[in-house]
């Protein structure tokens, strides 16, 4: 579906991509991770058509830089930076599902089902958005469209727990029909998400491997936690992953009750890790959708 | 054509929210107030009163607001977009490259010259209301020459933006290029420059491709037909052009020349890293 040939890129003098060969196919769930300056950026700006280079870059046969709008069609695409744009919520869905030839319905939908009050935001200017609202947009209109390529540059790193799931329900209704490259600065990000994962160092790709895909995107885990005292920093953690304590005088704020997206584990988890001293108790019971 | 539209439309929205924009029609709705509110219809120079007054006045501050204006605000907001990721977010839908070029050139051209020919409606409309003569033919001329002028800075700024990758070294561009025109609008350096030995043949060529003189000129030539106030040098535009053969050449010259600019910098735009 995806071919990098031998693709190099020079900025003056300094060569980000270095003869990048791979072969991407349909079903794959890509992380693609590395370092600042990795060559991460660059090499889905060649993707997009964005950049000049060296080398080819194939969209189901078709040059995306000479053929953008033939390939530009089959992917939506998320930047890691939300563009300040000023117009408005409504006209912006409008705008991109006119180019995309696609429903602003669709779009709309995705955003509600991500958390959005698409009435109450549409008069209002892009760039006035919160952080989380931008990103919930972005993934909308890239959602929201019939893409059979999706490019994700660290999507989920504004979303709240709730929103997080919904995400990647929205993934796993995808899974089977599209190409999912998304790109993070940490492997514990999205390694739940992906069955394939691409770490690249100084324009070079130095780890392409398989990794187990037994994860379900659509599961949840409902998840119990006992600590040993009441802690502060710890109550605080646990409350961003929307969990709730007993209301009990003996076991309030020491157990705790809560549901963790399954491909949010290990990041739950690492949160966790953190309180390791004062756990005393942890299960997680997986299970099929909220 | 119907993504050069929506890229346009886009393009006004987005102006039309920014801060520049504001200052930008409230300079000129503000000067047009101001020479109402100074009584300039009242007063007289060269014969001249009413709505023909204001018009020539509102015409010689355009000169000097407007390429400068219409220069800098474009090749910040523009380069300023590239720098700020708009590019790279909006390129990655499925939009052809000169249906996104000329688009945001139409729709930034629409946003630059509506608040100044607004301005001149606005006192049209006063003046009508009145009950005062309107110089119809002065309007339709100066639209033209603001046209035109809006349009020939815009297509440089278009080049100057696709010319530099970042919004300092574009607006440093700018300051430069129109800086360098402001200089040769200067009379008394191209008499310098002929008292040295410039051929007078190469000083009038520089004067008929200042895009900055051919206005002022022809906003001369519309309130003062036979140049007196320029001297001689007139002889050599009324005898080649006529006046309005010159009115036609200030107008369809910038027209061009931005044109041209713009065509160069979308080739530029094609050719290169687009964010």
């Amino acid at each position: 579906m995806i071919q990098f040939n031998n693709v190099k890129k020079t900025f003056r003098r300094t060569e980000v991509l270095k003869g990048l060969n791979l072969n991407i196919t349909t079903g794959d769930r890509i992380a693609l991770v590395g370092s600042n300056g990795a060559g991460k950026t660059t090499m889905i700006r060649c993707l997009l058509g964005e950049y000049t280079f060296d080398g080819e870059v194939l969209v189901n046969g078709h040059n995306p830089r000479l053929e953008r709008q033939i390939v530009l069609k089959d992917i939506g695409f998320v930047p890691q930076l939300p563009p300040p744009l000023k117009m408005p919520v409504g006209q912006l869905i409008h705008f991109s599902a006119s180019l995309c030839g696609s429903d602003p319905q669709e779009m709309i939908h995705v955003a509600e089902r991500l958390g959005l009050d698409f009435e109450q935001l549409k008069s209002r200017p892009f760039v006035k958005l919160s952080g989380g609202q931008k990103q919930k947009l972005l993934i909308s209109i890239a959602l929201g469209r019939a893409a059979k390529i999706l490019i994700l540059d660290e999507p989920a790193a504004n979303l709240d727990p709730d929103a997080r799931h919904i995400f990647f329900q929205l993934l796993a209704e995808k899974k089977d029909e599209a190409v999912m490259l998304i790109s993070s600065h940490r492997l514990d990000e999205v390694a739940a998400l992906v069955n394939r994962v691409i770490e690249m160092d100084q324009g070079l790709v130095i780890l392409d491997d398989r990794v187990e895909d037994e994860v379900d995107l659509d599961s949840v885990l409902k998840t119990e936690i006992t600590i040993k005292r009441v802690d502060e920093a710890f109550t605080k953690a646990i409350k961003l992953w929307k969990f709730e304590t007993d209301t009990d005088f003996d076991t309030a704020g020491l157990v705790w009750h809560g549901v963790v997206a399954g491909p949010d584990r290990l990041r739950f988890l690492g949160v966790l890790s953190r309180y390791a001293a004062i756990l005393k108790y942890i299960h997680m019971e997986e299970r099929k959708n909220a | 054509m119907k993504h050069l539209w929506l890229t346009a439309w886009a393009d006004i929205i987005e102006s039309l929210r920014a801060k520049w924009f504001i200052v930008y029609s409230g300079v000129f709705g503000g000067i047009v107030v101001l020479l109402f509110v100074f009584g300039i219809t009242e007063s007289r120079i060269m014969g001249f009163t009413g709505l023909t007054r204001l018009l020539i006045t509102y015409i010689q501050l355009t000169i000097a607001i407007l390429p400068v204006f219409v220069l800098i605000t474009t090749v910040r907001s523009v380069a300023g977009d590239r720098e700020a990721g708009v590019f790279e977010y909006l390129l990655s839908l499925p939009i052809s490259l000169s249906a996104w070029f000329w688009g945001r050139f139409l729709g930034r051209f629409i946003v630059v010259f509506l608040p100044v020919f607004l301005a001149m409606v606005g006192a049209v409309i006063w003046t009508a209301i009145k009950g005062a003569d309107i110089p119809w033919v002065l309007f339709a001329s100066y639209t033209g020459l603001l046209l035109a002028v809006a349009w020939c800075f815009l297509g440089i700024g278009m080049l100057i933006s696709t010319l530099a990758r970042s919004a300092d070294v574009a607006q440093g561009l700018a300051f430069v290029v129109w800086l360098t025109l402001l200089l040769f609008l200067d009379l008394i350096l191209l008499g310098i420059m002929i008292r040295e030995g410039l051929p007078s043949e190469t000083a009038v060529a520089i004067s008929l491709i200042n895009p900055l003189q051919v206005f002022r000129t022809a906003a001369m030539v519309l309130f003062d037909p036979q140049l007196v106030i320029l001297g001689p040098s007139a002889y050599i535009i009324l005898d080649n052009f006529s006046e309005a053969g010159y009115i036609l050449w200030a107008i369809a010259y910038p027209v061009l020349l931005g044109t041209f600019c713009a065509s160069i910098g979308y080739y530029v735009f094609k050719k290169g890293d687009l964010p």
